[in-house]
């Protein structure tokens, strides 16, 4: 009886994916989907490398430190960069004292409560605070940018596929729309007060070309800042805000993993140690 | 249950004599995983899984009851806590990281531990129980998995259990009065996530439960072996300790470095960088996918595109997906082959790999977009899936000629190593 039934069963769900099989297979022959422009167009990121590339690669402080200067002086005008505090920045080689100059200068205070009337107020941060948000709501990011909301950088280059790379080409991969889209795609013009960037998963973003001319920021340690430069730095600021662990992650690694090496060959000793008997007498 | 044969418990120290008494744990213990357990001699290291799926577990807890020392079960600040516990808490980053790749890896000891039992039978009387209960711990672990991955409240998390809850939507009638009672909401929301994280910090003690009527179950008739020939007399096993303690205790040392490498050096490998995006019920991600370990379930069910007369395909979709878990369950009752092992099953054997390749081309389907060839593939690989537990299976049964069995286990280890067939009888019992 179970045979049967399961061989009814089967003979139903099988046939029927066949059946839709051929159906699709007809229908993708007779009628082939139809290219898209993001399908042709699109790039997967460029290559750029990193101090930190491969299993045991460090950060660059001097790179962070660059990178912050570049996030300070343009990105958080409109990215917030909520789950990093100013204490945070300490990691980047700055001592006590500069991070508390850096909290009490930041251009965007912290928002508070006035003590006498209880009214919204706002203070200057403190090195405990995280980085206060340029706007207070969503609506309010929306109404200030085009209707597109500046998302979080936080976590960004990792939520994005081969984040690092990604946000270094979409910095410097803003350029005119090519004249072959527009040949076999008349309709993909990109739209008013959007900007063309082939990295961009439907090529076509809000956000204007942020860095746009070398010397935008004046680097302390003498870096040339070229347009290249400064979206490496602020690309390597940005790993460090989505992985302040991962000097740590990989010191621990290499000790567990050396640690465990010793252990599991001792281990494999004593499991050729305990079965010799056993394997003498059988051989 | 034992072999008349199995070593006896025998405490020396008066203590242990007092508490063998009062309460005999150590004894449980000792006849369980210990001494007391005659085990074939001949496993070979398909046989390690079972032990890793343990460890792994116990991985699971450990890391998933610290971290839910500093989570939040609320949408409102569930994804924020999580990134508290990897920015500030100490040594949180490994907690998440190990719970989140600890379960990847529990999946993988798992899949490994299945297709060893159908490569070998082990299914097959007289230990089915021990099957069933391993495909009942095998669904617990898949609703554990679904609802941990939804507690980090990202976008995949969100989608997910939207998608997911969505299933039961297609039922006729009921199906979105369950998906709503499921969700406690239209949509998954506050409620959804604070009954996702009571049960799945509920079912991994109930799988430990489980667990444990597993290796009941198995002690019952003893644990099965490569040749498939069941134990004759004394020769043919030795003690689980320290003989087969001492090879897991190698295999565990495998496990945990290949654990270690993906866990410290590459830990969002296997995860979708849209779980870094905080939930927006607002802005639905361009690929809605679950985590590997679903990826071929989930082609199933995006297989059937058709409808069958009355039935909408989305529901034949779920109704596959399930069958495709559950077909396993009357597993030993369709495979009717007395030889449990597919190394004397030649016909058997080639049908395992063809399954093999099968779930691998299914389990990639599964996580590429929802697009062609992608869906005419996984229409061909499902169609497989389901022919080969129901229809070629009970044929192959059927018509196949077995090889020739050894005689005994210890006949199947020292023909191994050269020694013939006549020498056997003459050796003694170890």
């Amino acid at each position: 009886m179970v045979r049967i039934g399961a061989f009814l069963v089967g003979l139903f769900f099988s046939g029927w994916l066949l059946v839709s099989f051929l159906l699709g297979a007809v229908a993708y022959v007779t009628d082939p989907p139809a290219a898209t422009v993001e399908h042709e167009f699109h790039l997967t990121p460029k290559h750029v490398s990193f101090s930190f590339d491969g299993p045991l690669g460090k950060y660059d402080q001097a790179q962070l430190q660059r990178g912050f200067q570049v996030f300070k002086e343009v990105c958080s005008a409109c990215h917030s960069l909520k789950f990093v505090a100013f204490r945070d920045l300490a990691a980047l080689g700055y001592s006590e004292a500069e991070v508390k100059a850096i909290a009490k200068q930041w251009a965007i205070k912290a928002p508070s409560v006035d003590p006498a009337t209880g009214e919204a107020a706002t203070r200057d941060p403190v090195p405990a605070d995280h980085f206060p948000k340029p706007f207070a709501n969503n609506v309010a990011a929306a109404a200030a940018n085009n209707n597109a909301i500046p998302p979080d950088l936080s976590l960004m280059t990792k939520a994005r596929h081969h984040g690092s790379a990604y946000i270094y080409s979409l910095l410097t991969g803003f350029q005119a729309q090519p004249a072959e889209l527009l040949k076999e795609f008349p309709d993909a013009k990109t739209p008013e007060g959007l900007h063309y960037n082939p990295y961009f998963p439907n090529l076509n973003l809000a956000m204007a070309p942020p860095l746009t001319a070398e010397g935008q920021v004046t680097y302390g340690d003498g870096t040339k800042p070229t347009v290249d430069q400064m979206s490496q730095d602020v690309s390597a600021f940005l790993t460090w805000t989505a992985e302040p662990k991962l000097e740590n992650r990989r010191r621990a690694g290499l000790a567990t993993i050396i640690f465990l090496l010793i252990a599991t060959g001792l281990a494999y000793m004593s499991y050729q140690n305990i079965w010799a008997d056993k394997k003498k007498a059988a051989a | 249950m034992s072999f008349p044969w199995a070593e006896q418990y025998t405490p020396k120290h008066p203590l242990m004599q007092w508490v063998d008494e009062k309460l005999p744990v150590p004894r449980l213990v000792y006849n369980a995983v210990g001494a007391g357990y005659p085990v074939p001699r001949n496993l070979n290291y398909f046989w390690n899984f079972g032990v890793l799926a343990g460890l792994a577990l116990m991985i699971q807890i450990v890391t998933g009851i610290i971290m839910a020392m500093h989570y939040g079960a609320n949408d409102l600040v569930a994804f924020s806590t999580v990134e508290h516990t990897m920015r500030d808490v100490n040594a949180g980053w490994l907690m998440r990281y190990a719970h989140a790749n600890g379960a990847s890896f529990f999946f993988i000891v798992v899949y490994l531990h299945i297709f060893r039992g159908l490569y070998f039978g082990s299914y097959k009387a007289p230990r089915e129980m021990v099957w069933l209960l391993g495909l009942v711990i095998f669904l617990l672990m898949m609703a554990t998995a679904f609802m941990g991955y939804v507690l980090p409240w990202g976008q995949m998390s969100y989608w997910g259990a939207k998608v997911i809850t969505g299933l039961f939507g297609a039922i006729p009638v009921v199906g979105e009065p369950i998906q709503t009672w499921l969700l406690g909401g239209f949509a998954p929301g506050n409620a959804s996530l604070n009954r996702f994280f009571s049960l799945h910090f509920l079912l991994p003690f109930v799988i430990a439960g489980v667990i444990i009527l597993h290796i009941w179950a198995l002690h019952i008739p003893g644990s099965s072996n490569p040749t498939g020939v069941e134990v004759k007399g004394p020769q043919d096993t030795v003690p689980f300790h320290p003989y087969y303690t001492a090879k897991d205790g190698f295999g565990a040392g495998i496990f945990l470095i290949a654990f270690s490498i993906l866990l410290f050096f590459a830990p969002n490998f296997l995860g979708h960088p849209d779980n870094y995006i905080e939930a927006n019920p607002l802005s639905t991600p361009a690929h809605i996918v679950p985590e590997w370990y679903f990826w071929p379930f989930y082609a199933i069910l995006r297989a059937f595109t058709v409808d069958f007369f009355f039935i909408p395909a989305k529901l034949l979709g779920v109704l596959a997906m399930f069958a495709s878990i559950l077909l396993l369950f009357f597993l030993p009752w369709l495979d009717t082959s007395p030889v449990r092992s597919g190394r004397y099953r030649p016909t058997f054997r080639k049908f395992w790999w063809i399954l093999l390749a099968d779930v691998a081309v299914l389990g990639y389907c599964g996580g590429a977009p929802a697009a062609e060839p992608f869906v005419m593939i996984s229409q061909v690989a499902a169609a497989y899936y389901f022919a080969h537990f129901l229809i070629i299976l009970p044929l192959i049964s059927r018509f196949e000629k077995p090889l020739p069995l050894p005689g005994s286990i210890t006949e199947a280890v020292l023909a191994k190593y050269g020694k013939t067939d006549g020498e056997t009888v003459a050796v003694p019992a170890e």
